[in-house]
């Protein structure tokens, strides 16, 4: 009410230099832009923008998809060379092979990330004293520049200086200089996904906790009457309110894993040999280092049309699980 | 209704027991413990000298020297002991710190200009896209505007394209223009990968302010933009500030764009950081000198936005 009684008094100076303010609709409509001028003038700039720096480049990418072109000899004029990139690519065993090294980083991930985050949000989730203190220092790692990330990890698990492999060794009596957790075959793979969780179940645990908040009292209030055990509690009430959240940040974490590439490239590049290439690692080799724009582009439209697609059926189960 | 409203908040039946406290603050505290420790080591490494940095092992206890900033901000060259004998002693602090080990202060390093084109990239990129998302958001959410799912959809969609991906003909593009490695460039890009959070996370929060105060105010002789400017904005305040930070991380913390686009006049920190070579290899001290100063303003934003953090890296899918 006292916003209201504010509002009906106009500032004199915002108005100045205008009549008395009329009730006439007709008048504030001569007067200012109507409603619809307003409506296009507003999100004509963003659509332009986006049009501009998304869409244009995103039709040249499909129209050089068809070429041969490649920068580092572009005095070649530009050659259509049809389908034969994307054939090229979809028959290479080496960008087989890294969609599956992507994948295999995607689901381990993203799954390591759900279990700690969930179990997580269930801990903070009993309000203990001190939990919101704890829980901003949780997040902190996700919101830090991933290159920045990817680079002091490198540091933290260096062979024969870094305190990780130290630690290690404290507790196994391993030698530290036998294992590097980013330069061995065996271990980088895990190191990517050890540190991409490190960095992002805080963001799975926000989610849940967010799930697990909405959940309303009366029906944890109505099982205790039932005498409901604790477990039956989690698995009747709090695991299926819980999922539509956890398949948003599977979403969510699924896409960005799929897009990595600036923790990586500065965590292991891509290596050793090429254990831990990322399909957006290759992608920028073919792009910025063999120059190879033609194939490079009909690379990028490959991912973007499996991200797009992906998501868009996993968004449609999602919704399923909502409504049910 | 009131009596399960008071239920909810009071937690009459279903409060934790203290047992299951202790045993869930323990494990949250090891995890966070656990979590922070990495980011405490770089905190205390740049503070150490280069050879405690490389130490075996790695050394806990140390003596603190600003070494590492002192080496991230200046560009050092090795003098013989003859030749720094002969120079007119040391006027500040950090000339005595280098002339210790042999060398001479040659001149400033590149980390000024690196952080100057973080703050004007990042701040520039964060005021395009919040202006431009602000008046979207509001046309989003108070006119009727054909194919307007359609159009939120494809804004959103503009975020799943890999940036390497996009990189390459937005390269062409900006090798046409001009525009590489120049920061107009960089904040144009910025704002069109942040106008599409703005949009959607601003359009949440002007959906929650009751439509009846403009209304009341179009009645009483405001214009739309009146009304807007008047009305709406001081009452989305807060969530206008919430998206401008988020739009400053993403741009702060921005790599691949800027490691593909950019290769001196208009680089930024994150591709910079990694590079900051010293005498025989990678400078640790001096590394984590740049992150830690780079990380600074991030941690305090984190503090600051608790209580939107969900909303803005879930696009507002999620709310609180």
């Amino acid at each position: 009410m006292d916003k209201m009684t504010t509002i009906s008094q106009p500032d004199d100076a915002t108005i100045a230099g205008m009549s008395e303010p009329t009730r006439s609709r007709a008048t504030r409509r001569v007067r200012g832009l109507s409603d619809r001028t307003i409506a296009w003038l507003f999100v004509a700039p963003t659509i332009a923008l986006l049009l501009a720096i998304n869409i244009f480049p995103l039709i040249w990418m499909i129209r050089l998809s068809f070429t041969s072109l490649n920068l580092s000899m572009s005095y070649l004029p530009l050659r259509f060379v049809g389908l034969d990139n994307f054939t090229d690519i979809l028959s290479d065993e080496d960008v087989w092979f890294r969609l599956q090294t992507t994948a295999q980083f995607v689901i381990s991930s993203v799954t390591l990330q759900v279990i700690i985050g969930f179990g997580l949000a269930l801990l903070i989730n009993r309000q203990f004293r001190g939990h919101s203190f704890w829980t901003t220092i949780i997040l902190l790692p996700m919101m830090l520049s991933p290159a920045v990330v990817g680079n002091f990890w490198t540091l933290l698990l260096q062979p024969q200086i870094g305190p990780f492999n130290y630690l290690i060794s404290l507790f196994t009596g391993v030698p530290p200089s036998s294992f590097s957790m980013t330069g061995q075959v065996a271990l980088a793979p895990w190191t990517i996904v050890l540190v991409d969780t490190w960095m992002w179940a805080p963001y799975v645990m926000l989610i849940c906790l967010a799930g697990l908040r909405s959940i309303p009292d009366y029906i944890y209030e109505a099982a205790e009457v039932d005498r409901a055990s604790a477990w039956r509690q989690f698995w009747s009430i709090t695991l299926p309110m819980a999922v539509p959240f956890l398949m948003l940040a599977v979403l969510f974490r699924a896409i960005e894993n799929f897009k990595m590439f600036d923790m990586v490239n500065l965590l292991t590049s891509g290596g050793p040999g090429s254990t831990t290439e990322l399909v957006s690692i290759t992608l920028k080799r073919a792009a910025f280092e063999k120059w190879r724009t033609g194939y490079s582009s009909a690379l990028a439209i490959i991912l973007f049309v499996t991200v797009f697609g992906a998501a868009n059926i996993y968004v449609k189960a999602l919704n399923k699980v909502k409504q049910r | 209704m009131t009596s399960a409203v008071a239920k909810s908040t009071a937690h009459s039946i279903v409060e934790a027991s203290p047992r299951s406290k202790a045993v869930a603050s323990a494990l949250v505290i090891l995890y966070a413990v656990i979590t922070i420790l990495p980011l405490l080591w770089i905190v205390a490494t740049a503070f150490k000298s280069q050879s405690d940095a490389i130490a075996y092992p790695p050394k806990v206890i140390f003596e603190p020297t600003l070494e590492g900033y002192v080496n991230l901000f200046t560009v050092r060259t090795r003098q013989t002991p003859d030749f720094i004998a002969k120079l007119p002693p040391p006027e500040t602090w950090y000339d005595k710190l280098v002339r210790e080990r042999d060398m001479v202060i040659a001149g400033p390093s590149k980390v000024v200009p690196r952080f100057v084109n973080s703050l004007i990239i990042g701040f520039g990129s964060t005021f395009l896209a919040v202006f431009l998302g602000t008046l979207a958001a509001y046309a989003f959410s108070r006119f009727r505007i054909p194919l307007a799912d359609d159009l939120l959809f494809f804004i959103l969609s503009t975020r799943m394209m890999p940036p390497v991906a996009v990189a390459i003909p937005i390269y062409l593009m900006y090798r046409q223009l001009n525009l590489t490695d120049t920061r107009l460039g960089m904040i144009l890009l910025y704002t069109a990968v942040n106008v599409s959070l703005a949009v959607w996370l601003l359009k949440g929060f002007i959906d929650e302010i009751p439509r009846e105060y403009e209304e009341a105010a179009l009645v009483d002789g405001y214009t739309r933009l009146q009304a807007l400017r008047k009305v709406v904005l001081p009452q989305a305040v807060t969530g206008i500030a919430a998206t401008a930070i988020f739009c400053l991380i993403f741009s702060w913390n921005e790599y691949a764009f800027a490691v593909l686009l950019t290769s001196g006049e208009a680089q930024t920190m994150p591709p910079f950081i990694p590079f900051i070579i010293g005498e025989g290899g990678q400078d640790w001290p001096a590394v984590a000198a740049a992150t830690t100063l780079f990380v600074v303003p991030i941690v305090l934003f984190t503090v600051l936005l608790r209580k939107h953090l969900l909303r803005g890296i879930t696009f507002g899918a999620v709310r609180k």
